[in-house]
């Protein structure tokens, strides 16, 4: 079997989960200057509330993929409207005061979120039945599971039409507009709140779907999940370049396959005194180094586009 | 003619210091209207006040016989369209980008119809694009469409700004020093453009310091200073009221 090939694929796969989340990160930030700290909690939502509509339908009857489907067309509304409502409630009326103060709004409608779930869906470590085939399919020495292959297809889809939303129509044109003079596009008739408010909707349905495909792939949950991994998808949003939507992709991209890789080959290279279990060490180590040598990250250098 | 825009006692305040006060004019509809006035004496801040962007402390406009709305975008959708004095183009957009930003508030497909009825949005999105590459046309700067517009030249982003307040479909058009920078060439240029843009039926709200240019193109001019309307009438009548001539040339030479 080929560890390095078996590494990068599996990078792969967690890497285009963290860059469906890094870009509901990275888009904020691009539009009000926000890192919007509660996103992860968005995820960790859409995560259980798939896995509850799973539950609730397994038992009727219903599996495999057209129950994933169901589960995150469940998920998708839910997040959008509690990333519609933290903006509305936690965001807005602290648009014009110091960058400070929605920041620590941020944290502390993190902090709600995690125990508003831990009501919901109790403290303890949630499964997920078994519903999806084991099939596996061989390449070039390395395996790679049907979850994998559709989480990276599904993640490939949405980032190239996030790119076709912002790049080719009128709704991605006044977010980019948006994000590089606010009070100009508004003079031009961009309705400036509205713009936001649908960069929420748009962020917030990326990270149902991460969190489904996160479900569906570890099958495990609690209301802490979305800690961990905003943090790790707001390191690969800094990797690649807060602001910029490549950045993102490329940062979540790049970070889940350092992080396999780092993880496959830390306990050879350190004869067993470090093992795979410090692969989350390596997320931040990245982050440090980026912030010392390249702090715009990436593709952050000026010019590019952001949203 | 009827007044497009009436100002009724407009006043606004920083602080304790007054910027502007008791400001009362009508523009009337087609006209090519001048604001002037000496450095601070607040032409910016009215245009601020009229686009939205400050809230009146007093008073308050009448466009087209109801009031104005408080919101800028809203203003926009109104019909009031503006330039800046320092140029605010969305600089790593194309010229044609930003123009098309412009015919934002006259079109409507959003997420929805970007996503469930993509035939819809892309017959829009070629109707945008049409149109934004005509009023490039008709500003003289259609040869630079796909230009990231910070690569423009000095006169050439002001042309876009002019082409970009246009895709809004303004009834009043609000230019903020437009000539600022400009060559006596490029200044002729732009008195060409602007009444060009009138005889498609806009009016034309014109702050500007090249005196000759206000002279020469406006039909009226209203003179700021010190935040206060001081003389307001045809060029010809205010050119000679002793206050104007005082506030421009100092003391002296109006005594």
């Amino acid at each position: 079997m080929d560890i390095f090939l078996q590494q990068v694929i599996n990078g792969l796969v967690q890497g285009s989960i963290y860059a469906l989340v890094a870009l509901g990160y990275t888009m904020v930030y691009g539009i009000i200057e926000l890192v919007n700290f509660a996103h992860g909690e968005v995820v960790m939502v859409g995560a259980l509330v798939s896995l509850s509509v799973i539950e609730r339908l397994v038992s009727r009857g219903y599996t495999g993929w057209p129950l994933i489907v169901i589960s995150v067309l469940v998920a998708i509304p839910t997040c959008i409207a509690l990333g519609l409502g933290i903006e509305r409630v936690a965001y807005r009326p602290l648009r014009r005061a110091p960058r400070l103060a929605p920041l620590i709004s941020a944290i502390g409608v993190s902090i709600a979120l995690q125990q508003i779930a831990a009501l919901i869906w109790g403290r303890n470590y949630l499964h997920y039945p078994d519903i999806l085939p084991k099939t596996q399919y061989l390449i070039g020495g390395a395996v790679i599971s049907q979850v994998q292959v559709v989480i990276l297809l599904s993640a490939a889809v949405l980032m190239a039409a996030l790119w076709v939303l912002v790049q080719r129509t009128r709704l991605g044109r006044a977010m980019r507009a948006t994000a590089q003079n606010p009070a100009v596009a508004g003079l031009m008739g961009v309705d400036v709140n509205r713009i936001i408010a649908t960069t929420f909707v748009v962020g917030s349905a990326l990270a149902a779907v991460a969190g489904t495909l996160i479900g569906a792939y570890y099958q495990v949950g609690n209301h802490t999940m979305g800690f961990l991994l905003g943090l790790k998808a707001f390191t690969a949003a800094v990797l690649g370049g807060i602001g910029s939507l490549g950045g993102a992709m490329a940062g979540g991209l790049l970070l889940g396959v350092i992080e396999n890789l780092g993880a496959g080959y830390m306990g050879k290279l350190t004869d067993g005194a470090v093992g795979s279990n410090y692969s989350d060490v390596f997320a931040f180590l990245m982050l440090v180094l980026v912030l010392i040598f390249r702090p715009s990250g990436l593709l952050g250098e000026r010019g590019v586009e952001k949203v | 003619m009827s007044a497009l825009l009436r100002a009724t006692g407009v006043g606004k305040r920083f602080g304790g210091l007054s910027a502007l006060g008791e400001v009362s004019f009508s523009i009337p509809q087609g006209a090519i209207y001048g604001l002037i006035g000496p450095n601070g004496a607040g032409k910016t801040t009215f245009f601020n006040l009229l686009t939205g962007i400050y809230t009146p402390d007093e008073g308050g406009f009448e466009f087209d016989g109801a009031p104005l709305p408080g919101a800028p975008h809203a203003v926009c959708a109104r019909g009031i369209a503006r330039t800046f004095q320092n140029i605010r183009l969305f600089a790593s957009m194309t010229a044609l980008e930003n123009v098309m930003v412009g015919r934002h508030v006259r079109t409507r497909a959003g997420l929805f119809s970007a996503i469930f009825r993509p035939g819809s949005e892309r017959a829009e999105e070629r109707a945008i694009r049409a149109r934004a590459l005509e009023l490039l046309d008709f500003v003289g700067i259609a040869h630079r469409a796909q230009e990231v517009s910070r690569h423009l030249s000095y006169g050439d982003q002001r042309r876009l700004e002019v082409a970009r307040a246009l895709a809004t479909e303004p009834r009043l058009l609000a230019l903020d020093e437009p000539a600022a920078g400009m060559n006596s060439t490029e200044t002729a240029a732009l008195g060409v453009l602007l009444q060009k843009i009138r005889a498609k039926g806009v009016t034309i709200l014109l702050i500007e310091h090249d005196v000759k240019l206000v002279m020469g193109l406006c039909d009226r001019v209203a003179v700021l200073e010190y935040g206060r309307l001081i003389a307001e009438g045809p060029p010809e009548q205010v050119q000679h009221d002793p206050r104007v001539i005082e506030a421009y040339l100092g003391a002296e030479a109006g005594a």
